[in-house]
């Protein structure tokens, strides 16, 4: 026998397993625990912490929105705050000219701002990096100006306040959870859609033409059909986040649509994990509580505490912190495996 | 006819304002294939600094110099220290470094600075030429535009340094098997765009008036006239600069009422790059499978 | 009665008389009050494209903090939690919201931007918070019948434009007007304020009109634009950094017109200082406030206190900033009706002390211009005095004019 060496049978390490279950499994269980949790959470908090929480998921699902364009498809974005802001005034025009009651506007504001996308995504085939950027940017800088000229329908400058919506009677919650409650249904819709659309064919196409455009249309994938389904899908969800977020706050105006807002979906987006699904909620709570947190460091200088957070997230996690985590948990889980299996090395 | 004349001459002064900081993008871009949104709040920043210079006394070419070399310096500083963790990381966290170091640009120079509009005198004596189409400090910004137009196309023509940092941005890895020191190729072409903000910065500031969100408008333009022209072409950007800008005064005026100038602007530009894909004068790339 | 009967009903007599008393003394007391301490709540834009007037609320919680130096309102400290909301109306409803609901505020003071105040205005006045002293200059804070919960504070922007509407009618009856205004609802109301001082003859002489977005460069084509159109006379509704910019672009081009400035512009260290003061020179604009850079005011009492208090409590403002003044102005009078409030600190009754405000002269206020509010009447300034600049000051001419919409 070789010195120093003990030869044993590897026990099978089954990859991918723990506790007999597959990650798969794993993963419900976690999800279902999350949303568990995430539906009883609003019984538990203040009123404003469950109104902070429905913008969290609202900003989810935008930047849900730009994951699927910039992250699955490739193609930059700086422009999503224009869909933001075309959903969020689908809403309001609906609610206050033609009285629609508030939860019949998200599906048209679905629907016009996929038609958007699709528009703005056919000549967005001929661009490309930084002139892709440019283009989207255009659209983020035209937004405000088109929403004031427009002022019959828009408001203009004044905005349009709109109607708090009604709890529906007999369900003994108030607005505020009954809109959280909204919310929370139309962000786990959002996020099966988006992983049925994401992990079938579609998806795989998207990532094809993302990685190797000219290998994905060799191999007979319609280029230009996806990329532009890539578009109307993300504009779709961020229109619908748009409109929920008009609903939600009760006021829309031009100022509350600019260039910033569009920037903070990307950052967002690259913050949690561009191509990623659950990304979009860390993306979502960065947006909404660093730049409280920045100013309760510093008034003096928020934005740098805000600017220093971004650098220090992509300094720490550049794929994102889902990007990123991803891969640590599942290497985590097989180590786990190992242990609790009880391989041993000498 | 006058007025057209007018107005064509207020574009050209506002596109020589829109092509300085758009030499800067392209520096940058050639060296690094990144757009750095930080650039316009870099040159306001240090023209803070050239402003605090001349405030304590210092003659404003002496401010100039200093600026321009600590800008230099801090330019590299900022490559290594900022950019340098991200530069193996997808593009995207590279672009999100950059805007978040333009929030912390903007928002120290507001803090440090205040945001009240400071005055800052511009070394060109400012007398109306031509029966007031312009002005000679107009002239004096488009003329520091084309001489580092000019400067900054020999030294990528020129010199080796300059051949090697194209060399560096278009191919790393066979750049370093050529013995170019490309972390250092990197650092300086950041430096150098920092430099030229820094002369847009202090050459625009009497124009638009010094404060901390003076180059946020400004860098949306430059970046349309750097990409008009062909994001990797000096001389496309500064053409390109100056039809954003005269198209835009133009554009307001005859075109469509002012509410929505912008949005034609841009609308006119995209429709431009449509059938020029890669700008005026980009090179178009191409892909090899 | 017995003795003992006696005693015990005087000392029940006496207990009853001392707690109400104490209960008197202490008041009554709505959210974020206590003996020590009363809570305010305020949004500001410390960040953003509006991130210039921050300023104000610096100056506020510099000046609150004079008070508290010098020993509060009847005792009181005040808290004066102040938050960002980037100019964006959607965050100033979020951050309104912590403050009521987490914060636990007394009432909202000062909170700045039109879109803002429109975003919170519903939340306030349905649960019954008061908005107090907004900082803009929109005209629809006055309407306490539909909001008894929210008052303006400044002049509104439309009666300074009617205010210069009836003074070129009055002056310069055929007059060709032009205007330049920036794309939002401050620059549009001058717009309307200007049309509604000229009544009927407001579509023949207004011939001209051009807009700019706060992200242009410059104006510089606007203003040739305007020239081109054949005016000769020029209303400039502009933030400071583009007022500056008009001034020496119509001196630049040879355009002599009468020029009307708004009096957010009107500042001499801030904007026609930069912009070359002789080119500034028979330019007219209405105030109500002391510009702290104009020479003529820096023996006035008034001014060498806000200049001391500036240095004490306020070292890293700028002196040449007139958003200094402002905040200092506004915080004055809101520490005036927390005193008024006495011990009953509720939020009705700070309502109630607000709107009963009777020719309160402010610090740095021009001579002859008075603070008035009433139950029918929720604006606090509603005079001006109209001044025209001669290259180093601004010489007050013609009388306090009061611009309501009716006269």
């Amino acid at each position: 026998m070789a010195e120093g060496f003990t030869v044993v049978a590897p026990e099978k390490v089954a990859v991918g397993r723990y506790a007999g279950l597959s990650t798969g499994s794993w993963r419900w269980i976690v999800a279902l625990a999350l949303i568990a949790l995430a539906s009883v959470l609003p019984f538990a908090v203040s009123n404003y912490h469950v109104f902070e929480l429905t913008l969290v998921m609202i900003y989810a699902i935008a930047v849900l929105g730009l994951n699927i364009l910039t992250g699955y498809n490739g193609q930059i974005s700086l422009g999503h705050g224009a869909f933001f802001a075309a959903g969020a005034y689908t809403a309001a025009i609906l609610m206050h000219h033609y009285g629609v009651p508030y939860w019949a506007t998200v599906p048209p504001a679905a629907f016009i701002c996929f038609a958007l996308g699709v528009l703005f995504g056919l000549p967005a085939l001929r661009f490309e990096g930084p002139y892709l950027a440019l283009v989207t940017l255009a659209m983020a800088l035209a937004t405000p100006q088109l929403l004031k000229y427009f002022d019959t329908w828009t408001g203009g400058q004044q905005g349009i306040n709109l109607i708090k919506p009604l709890p529906p009677p007999g369900l003994g919650i108030d607005r505020d959870r009954w809109l959280y409650l909204l919310v929370l249904a139309v962000l786990l819709l959002a996020m099966r859609i988006a992983a049925n659309m994401l992990h079938g064919r579609t998806g795989r196409a998207f990532v094809a033409i993302r990685d190797q455009p000219i290998a994905a249309a060799a191999m007979g994938i319609h280029t230009a059909r996806y990329k532009t389904l890539a578009f109307g899908t993300s504009t779709l969800f961020t229109g619908v986040a748009g409109a929920l977020a008009a609903i939600v706050i009760g006021y829309v105006s031009p100022e509350g649509y600019s260039l910033f807002l569009s920037i903070s979906f990307l950052v967002g987006s690259a913050v949690g994990g561009i191509a990623t699904i659950g990304g979009a909620i860390v993306g979502g709570l960065f947006i909404q509580f660093v730049p409280n947190l920045a100013n309760d460091i510093s008034d003096a200088a928020p934005g740098a505490i805000y600017g220093l957070a971004m650098l220090l997230f992509m300094y720490a996690m550049p794929r994102g912190v889902v990007g990123s985590l991803g891969p640590w948990v599942a290497r985590l889980m097989q180590q786990l495996e190992r242990h609790r299996v009880g391989v041993r090395r000498k | 006819m006058h007025q057209l004349l007018q107005q064509i001459f207020s574009g050209l002064a506002a596109g020589a304002i829109y092509a300085s900081l758009a030499l800067a993008l392209v520096m940058i871009y050639r060296a690094t294939d990144l757009v750095n949104f930080a650039q316009g709040e870099m040159a306001m920043f240090s023209t803070y600094i050239a402003w605090t210079l001349v405030n304590a006394g210092l003659p404003f070419w002496g401010a100039f110099i200093i600026t321009l070399l600590a800008s230099f310096l801090g330019g590299m500083a900022i490559e290594r220290v900022v950019i340098r963790p991200v530069e193996n990381a997808p593009v995207l966290a590279a672009v999100v470094v950059t805007i978040g170091l333009a929030l912390i640009f903007n928002s120290l120079a507001g803090w440090i600075y205040s945001y009240t509009v400071q005055d800052f005198q511009s070394p060109f004596p400012d007398r109306p030429l031509f029966g007031a189409l312009i002005t000679t400090r107009d002239l004096g910004v488009i003329g520091v535009t084309l001489v580092m137009l000019f400067l900054l196309f020999a030294f990528f023509r020129f010199t080796a340094t300059g051949l090697a940092m194209r060399a560096a941005a278009q191919n790393p890895a066979s750049a370093r098997l050529c013995g170019v020191r490309v972390g250092r190729m990197l650092a300086i072409g950041w430096g150098l765009a920092a430099a030229i903000g820094a002369a847009a910065g202090i050459m625009v500031a009497p124009v638009l008036f010094l404060d901390p969100n003076m180059m946020g408008g400004v860098l949306v333009y430059a970046f349309a006239g750097a990409l008009l022209g062909g994001i990797t072409s000096p001389v496309g950007a500064v053409i390109g600069g100056l039809i954003v800008g005269v198209t835009e005064n133009l554009v307001g005026t005859y075109l469509i009422a002012s509410q929505l100038k912008l949005t034609v602007a841009f609308a006119l530009i995209i429709l431009v790059l449509v059938f020029r894909p890669n700008g005026l004068f980009g090179t178009a790339i191409l892909r090899r499978v | 009665m017995t003795v003992k009967q006696i005693i015990v009903r005087g000392l029940a007599i006496a207990g009853l008389v001392l707690t109400s008393g104490l209960a008197l003394a202490a008041g009554q007391y709505g959210p974020g009050v206590s003996d020590i301490e009363i809570k305010i709540g305020n949004t500001m834009p410390y960040s953003g494209p509006a991130s210039a007037y921050g300023a104000i609320g610096k100056a506020e919680a510099a000046y609150f903090a004079m008070i508290n130096e010098q020993g509060g309102i009847n005792g009181r400290k005040i808290n004066f939690i102040s938050r960002d909301d980037g100019y964006s109306p959607p965050k100033t409803v979020e951050v309104v919201r912590k403050l009521v609901e987490e914060d636990q505020v007394l009432f909202i003071f000062n909170p700045l931007g039109t879109p803002p105040n429109t975003a919170i205005q519903g939340y306030l006045n349905d649960n019954k918070v008061p908005q107090l002293f907004v900082a803009t200059g929109a005209d629809k804070w006055n309407d306490p019948k539909h909001f008894p919960w929210t008052m303006g504070y400044q002049p509104s922007y439309r009666i300074e434009a009617r205010i210069y509407g009836r003074y070129i009618l009055k002056n310069l009856p055929a007059a060709k007007i032009a205007v330049l205004y920036q794309n939002d609802d401050f620059g549009k109301d001058y717009l309307i304020g200007l049309r509604e001082g000229m009544g009927d003859k407001a579509d023949k002489m207004i011939i001209a009109t051009q807009t700019y977005e706060t992200t242009d460069p410059t104006v510089d084509s606007q203003i040739v634009s305007l020239q081109g159109s054949g005016a000769d006379v020029l209303l400039t509704a502009a933030v400071p950094k583009f007022a500056a910019q008009a001034i020496r672009k119509v001196y630049d081009i040879g355009w002599k017109p009468t020029h009307f400035m708004t009096n957010v512009s009107s500042s001499v260290g801030a904007v026609f200082r930069p912009a070359g003061p002789e080119k500034g020179i028979g330019i007219i604009s209405a105030a109500y406030g002391k510009d702290p850079t104009d020479p003529q005011w820096k023996d006035a009492p008034d001014f060498k206190e806000w200049l001391a208090w500036m240095k004490k409590y306020n070292p890293s403002a700028n002196v040449a900033d007139a958003n200094n003044v402002y905040g200092y102005g506004v915080a004055y009078l809101m520490v005036e009706v927390l005193k008024a409030c006495g011990n009953d600190l509720t939020r009705e009754n700070v309502m109630k002390q607000a709107a009963s405000l009777h020719h309160l002269t402010g610090p740095m206020s021009l001579p002859g211009i008075t603070i008035s509010t009433s139950a029918t009447d929720y604006a606090p300034f509603k005079q001006m005095q109209l001044e025209k600049f001669d290259g180093t000051t601004w010489q007050l001419f013609g009388e306090v004019i009061s611009g309501g919409p009716g006269s």
